[in-house]
């Protein structure tokens, strides 16, 4: 059929356009030659400049620390938003609650940077915390805008769950947090998971909202990778980019591989307790 | 465990703590959850305070401080802008009052000067023909994810996503070595023959389009995938048992039936667009004016955090309409996926 013909091909032209970018990249960090896009043989010494450039790596350590408590902090803020928006019926501010739940989804960087920045100094000027800005508020403002994701992930696994299990456990007599800790969260944990990687990741990855809100002796990966591609393209920056790519690939393919493996048996459970009832 | 199962949790977070627990008045502690429980707050309520006491604190009333120091002038001082409120007494110390002053001039500035009219509107050129790029690369690739056997969808969807898991910067920054002059489009181009090898896309306009499509391509597929794989199939059936043509059908039957992924897709990349910073200030020319970039420099270099405060809420105000439809949209199919 000629319809399907079309649309294969610009899967094919989507998935080329999306990968040949980052192919490239790897390919040219294991280039002898400093100019980036000439070949000159193959080479790793980029890889060893990379390992003793201590700005780069120190700044690499305050991304891991800062990703992973904000992550922490929103994966509980979220779970709870998206519980609230997939369980909680009509309450009083729902609109309120939703609005702020999905609004930082789509809200520009540079608005949220600034009015960030901008409440962590009036803030300072009301009660003298946060004293100066740093790791605190990078972490308390990519808890903010990551939170937004992990509820929306909660939210849709919690609305595509069978309410009956949780209903079930209530008739026999559970109490609302046992129903919660017991039943619904074992079900939501994939979800649960995976957004604790996103937000992760969009907390390595965002430079805009970090660069407002950072203060001096602060500076993230994304930071320090920005301020020398303005500076030019270096291959150190190629061999970087290599590494995340390839840590996030295998970061990610294990985690789907657990996720799916748990679906599977999931299914399994739920179907063998069908049939057993 | 009882119902007190949620009180670690709020405690743990250091909000929606019960007041006077810090005293040490159990008493009041107990009077308090007595009162929240007959009010039925007990419970989901104060499990539901710590997220929405956070989103207020850092989402909402961050937004309101935009406002009010949007009106103030700057100075050389820290924080470098004027207080709009003081309380003026003489010099007795006597006859206290209250002085609001409210500067306009960061707004008029904003209207005079032609740089942030142009920009606003070069943003909103640029997103919109970006997201309608993304439009008609997504589309067809979100319908052929949809049509492939289920087995296969999972896998051909994760690796739309999985570029989205990679560094975001990294990623604008691959385009530079692509585009550049005597780069690798350019290498493969002269060696056709149609450019010569000084030909650098680089440093435009189409550049920073490259660059959104290609970051934003990703937010444009997820829903329209969503709802194209939701689609009745027999519809298809019926239309084509009935002698309709495969582009008629399509055009009658999948294209309207499609349209809230649409919306929701093209909001999704339209909206962070228009305010982009990094893009084209990394593949962007000199000349590429997009509002973020005027609000980064007002902050940054200008240090003038009145008129930036200005400029976000004036871009603020652009976006409200969209935002709102975004959320409509989203809120109708939350809807109906609990139907």
């Amino acid at each position: 059929m000629k319809r399907t013909g079309f649309l294969s091909w610009a899967l094919w032209f989507g998935y080329a356009f999306l990968y040949v970018p980052i192919a490239l990249l790897i390919i040219y960090s294991f280039n002898e030659n400093r100019l980036v896009t000439v070949w000159s043989g193959f080479s790793t010494k980029w890889y060893g400049e990379l390992l003793e450039n201590d700005q780069l790596l120190s700044a690499a350590r305050l991304s891991l620390e800062v990703g992973a408590i904000s992550a922490t902090v929103s994966t509980i803020l979220g779970t709870i938003a998206g519980l609230a928006l997939a369980r909680f019926g009509r309450f009083r501010g729902r609109t309120l609650f939703g609005g702020m739940i999905t609004a930082p989804l789509v809200m520009p960087e540079v608005i949220t940077g600034l009015s960030l920045l901008l409440v962590f100094v009036a803030l300072e000027g009301l009660t003298g915390w946060p004293d100066g800005r740093g790791m605190t508020t990078i972490t308390i403002a990519h808890t903010t805008f990551t939170m937004a994701y992990v509820a929306v992930v909660v939210q849709s696994r919690l609305v595509s769950m069978d309410e009956s299990l949780e209903e079930a456990a209530m008739d026999l007599g559970a109490r609302p947090a046992k129903v919660f800790f017991v039943i619904t969260l074992p079900i939501i944990s994939p979800a649960i998971v995976s957004g604790w990687l996103l937000a992760f990741t969009l907390s390595l990855d965002d430079l805009v909202i970090a660069s407002f809100v950072s203060g001096p002796g602060s500076t993230t990966l994304p930071m320090v990778i920005f301020s020398s591609v303005r500076f030019g393209v270096s291959p150190q920056v190629n061999a970087l980019a290599t590494i995340i790519v390839l840590l996030v690939a295998t970061g990610i393919f294990i985690a789907t591989m657990l996720m799916a493996r748990q679906d599977r048996q999931r299914l399994r459970d739920e179907q063998m307790a069908q049939q057993g009832g | 465990m009882s119902r007190k199962g949620f009180i670690p949790l709020g405690n743990r977070m250091g909000e929606g703590r019960p007041p006077g627990y810090d005293i040490g008045g159990a008493v009041v502690v107990q009077w308090a959850v007595a009162l929240l429980r007959r009010a039925g707050l007990w419970g989901r309520g104060l499990v539901l305070a710590v997220p929405y006491l956070w989103l207020l604190l850092f989402f909402l009333v961050p937004f309101l401080i935009v406002f009010k120091i949007s009106f103030s002038e700057a100075e050389l001082a820290q924080p470098p802008y004027t207080a709009l409120f003081a309380w003026l007494t003489d010099d007795s110390g006597e006859g206290g009052k209250l002085q609001i002053i409210l500067n306009l001039g960061n707004y008029i500035r904003l209207w005079a000067d032609d740089l942030y009219v142009l920009a606003y509107l070069s943003s909103l050129k640029m997103a919109a023909i970006s997201t309608l790029l993304c439009l008609l690369l997504g589309y067809p690739m979100a319908y052929a994810i949809a049509l492939a056997p289920p087995s296969r969808r999972g896998a051909l969807m994760m690796l739309v996503i999985l570029p989205f898991w990679t560094s975001f910067l990294i990623r604008v920054y691959a385009w530079i070595g692509i585009l550049k002059a005597n780069g690798i489009l350019t290498g493969i181009l002269s060696s056709l023959g149609l450019v010569d090898e000084h030909f650098e896309i680089l440093y435009s306009d189409t550049a920073v389009y490259i660059g959104i499509t290609y970051t934003y391509l990703p937010f444009m597929i997820l829903p329209l995938y969503a709802t194209l794989e939701k689609l009745d199939r027999t519809l298809l059936e019926a239309a084509a048992d009935l002698g309709c043509r495969p582009w008629q059908a399509f055009l009658k039957i999948t294209l309207p039936l499609s349209i809230p992924g649409i919306i929701a897709g093209s909001l999704l990349v339209f909206i962070p667009a228009v305010g982009e910073f990094v893009i084209p200030e990394l593949l962007g020319g000199p000349d590429t004016l997009m509002i973020g970039r005027v609000l980064w420099n007002e902050f940054f270099s200008n240090r003038d955090w009145p008129v930036a405060s200005a400029v976000a809420i004036a871009l603020l105000a652009f976006l409200v309409v969209p935002i709102m439809i975004f959320q409509y949209v989203q809120g109708k199919q939350d809807a109906e996926v609990r139907r």
